[in-house]
């Protein structure tokens, strides 16, 4: 019983609330994935050990369930701080903004860059809070600033949108450039 | 010689002149900002600079990477908040002595010792370049898989207190770099039957999602903050003079930061604490330290300053990265085809040269800048916390979309900066993800090619490298074992704090 107790005195370590949770999640991921090792990286025939393909798999997988094992016995071991699932509700709460993040990315093709950045950064302002016509004023000159230094300047690689094929013949191709 | 001035000729292009503007005063505001810091916006930029010439692209990101922490320390001193996540030792006296009144004089010497540690790293490594070629040739395949598995396990063990998640993150990294078509015989590994994961998972996709999105989910989700900030009068000039009477902890720092910096895994948290304890155990007056020493806020800010220029002698060297942000440049040598290695320093040290030279030039261009603009970046800082959110996440954006145009990528992106979001807030390491799978990528190709040349595992460290390589490895795992030893007889009093942040984001 003592030896138990040294061992537990061993992996105790400072943690904060949801670390079990995230523990927990962890090792059962890690542990379907080394399940599914037989069919998603087989071994094959004699071949050198090394230049097998689930060579690495193994390798990684198996340290991510025995670190994995570690950190959730330690975890399970540590004194509990209280506020569990009031943190798992912060994970959640920044899946909405994963959410708005990519309804973003949907528009873009559709709407063009720039209104759709524009829409963006003033939706997002609103979602967050900020009500007054500065906060607005401000999002759509920092919209404006980075389409333009991205894909104005830097020329990076985001297609034109959809909308802007209905410009008149003028402008078009500036937006379809720049914008 | 003859490199030098050649690299020094190849810095004469507007276009790497104004790379080094930008990343000069862009990291320095960028440094300055609570909540953003380096590794946010190299992840951001990256993308971008795919589309310049190889030395413009890295001066940029390397611009950033150096004078982030010049701004990160306005923040970390007068407002007790690190602008990144390398300053927060500077906090520990920083603040202190803006609360005696001495907010200027502490700025002043950060800036100074900030300014000698870059300034020491580069000259020392000017004059080991030669050394450095010499050796660089030594490494075959089995000592650069050697030396990237030192790296995993250094990156592991550096994390004290938390080597077990540091494990299981490396891992995870590892592993992620294997998902999609095996390189040479094309099987398919943990594509579960899945078209989008057939090309695997990109490093640059996971890097923005882990750093970039998840620090701009984490703004908007926290509540809002808006530091106010306290305005400084007077020369900053002082500071130069006043650094002469530390130079001892400066020059002491500043070594450990370029020991620590070449040694892959290790970087700035460790050099700080080293320079920090050395500071401490000499200084005439102990017990001033974290209540407002000089010296200490000396030997923070020189230790931190020196790991940029050294960072790149592995990444050079050997194409070895030992952190994050070097991580991240890696990806920009090889879309360019610049393979960097043992035959980079051999066959283009005048590009080595010039990336040296430049980064001197920035730190001269920073405190330039930061001597008659500290009042005007320190009030950025006041930007509140979720505009910042907001600025991040579209920007984002542009770097996730702008590789494939590929919605996929940007799901996987914001799956992972869901992913960050939950390590950060349980001050788990991001970094261990980011080098497994640069390192693990490594490991795997460099100990295929080894393979023909070994049939025992002792034909591994059968060359003198790969045999020191090798006692290092064993010499770094028996020393944790005795720390952890004396920890388990001496238990320390606080085993979690903020310094264990490593996000870099942060």
């Amino acid at each position: 019983m003592s030896r138990l107790k040294t061992l537990q005195e061993m992996f105790k370590r400072y943690r904060r609330p949801g670390d079990l949770v995230f523990a927990t999640l962890f090792l059962l991921i890690s542990l379907f994935l080394l399940s599914q090792l037989s069919t998603q990286a087989p071994w094959r025939g004699t071949r050198n050990i090394f230049a097998q393909p689930a060579f690495w798999p193994t390798v990684s997988l198996s340290a991510m369930v025995l670190f994995s094992g570690l950190h959730f016995l330690s975890s399970a071991w540590s004194d509990r701080q209280p506020g569990r699932w009031a943190e798992v509700w912060q994970w959640v709460r920044a899946c909405e903004f994963a959410v708005w993040f990519l309804v973003y990315v949907w528009v873009v093709p559709y709407l063009g860059y720039l209104p759709a950045t524009i829409m963006a950064a003033i939706a997002l302002a609103l979602r967050a809070g900020y009500r007054s016509v500065k906060i607005m004023l401000t999002m759509v000159i920092l919209a404006t600033v980075i389409v333009v230094a991205f894909r104005g300047f830097l020329q990076v690689r985001i297609p034109a949108g959809a909308l802007y094929d209905y410009l008149p013949a003028s402008i078009r191709v500036f937006w379809l450039t720049y914008l | 010689m003859n490199d030098l001035i050649a690299g020094i000729w190849l810095l004469f292009d507007l276009q790497v002149l104004m790379a080094l503007l930008v990343g000069s005063i862009g990291g320095v505001i960028i440094g300055a900002i609570p909540g953003v810091g380096a590794a946010v916006a190299i992840a951001i930029l990256l993308p971008a600079t795919f589309s310049l010439p190889p030395l413009v692209g890295l001066t940029m990101l390397l611009g950033i990477y150096g004078s982030s922490m010049y701004g990160g320390a306005i923040p970390a001193i007068l407002i007790n908040t690190p602008g990144t996540a390398v300053n927060a030792l500077t906090t520990y006296d920083g603040y202190p002595m803006t609360k005696r009144g001495e907010g200027r004089r502490a700025i002043a010497l950060a800036y100074s010792a900030s300014f000698m540690g870059g300034v020491f790293s580069l000259i020392a490594l000017i004059l080991l370049s030669p050394l450095l070629a010499r050796i660089a040739p030594m490494f075959g395949s089995r000592e650069i898989f050697l030396a990237a598995l030192l790296g995993v396990i250094l990156v592991v063990l550096a994390h004290r207190g938390q080597v077990f998640a540091a494990g299981m993150l490396a891992a995870f990294g590892i592993f992620l770099n294997t998902v999609g078509l095996e390189p040479v015989r094309y099987t398919r590994r943990y594509t579960f039957d899945q078209s989008w994961l057939a090309s695997g998972v990109d490093l640059i996709v996971v890097v923005l999602g882990l750093f970039a999105l998840s620090q701009a989910f984490l703004l908007l989700v926290q509540k809002d903050d808006s530091p106010d900030m306290v305005s400084l009068k007077g020369s900053i000039f002082s500071g130069l003079k006043e650094l002469w009477l530390y130079r001892r902890v400066a020059t002491v720092a500043s070594s450990f930061g370029v020991m620590m910096g070449m040694i892959p895994g290790v970087g700035e948290f460790t050099a700080q604490f080293m320079s920090y304890t050395y500071a401490q155990k000499t200084s005439k007056t102990p017990e001033m330290f974290g209540k407002g020493s000089p010296e200490g806020l000396v030997a923070s800010e020189a230790a931190n300053n020196a790991v940029p220029g050294a960072a790149m002698i592995p990444l050079l060297a050997l194409g070895i990265p030992g952190e994050a942000l070097t991580a991240m440049m890696l990806s920009v040598f090889y879309v360019h085809n610049v393979i960097p290695g043992p035959q980079l320093f051999q066959e283009r040290m005048d590009f080595v040269m010039a990336l040296y030279v430049a980064l001197l030039v920035l730190n001269v261009m920073v405190l330039m800048f930061l001597m008659v603009s500290t009042n005007w970046v320190s009030r950025i800082v006041q930007v509140p916390s979720r505009l910042v959110g907001i600025a991040i996440l579209l920007l984002g954006f542009v770097g996730v979309y702008s590789l494939r145009n590929s919605i996929t990528d940007c799901a996987v992106a914001a799956g992972f900066g869901v992913f960050g979001v939950i390590l950060k807030r349980l001050n788990l390491p991001l970094v261990p993800i980011v080098l497994g799978m640069v390192l693990g990528g490594i490991m795997e190709v460099k100990l295929r090619s080894a393979m023909p040349r070994v049939s025992t595992p002792l034909d591994m460290i059968e060359r003198p490298i790969g045999m020191i390589i090798f006692a290092l490895i064993l010499m770094v795992i028996g020393l944790h074992i005795r720390t952890l030893i004396r920890e388990r007889r001496n238990p320390p009093q606080d085993v979690d704090s903020d310094i264990h942040l490593t996000q870099g984001g942060e």
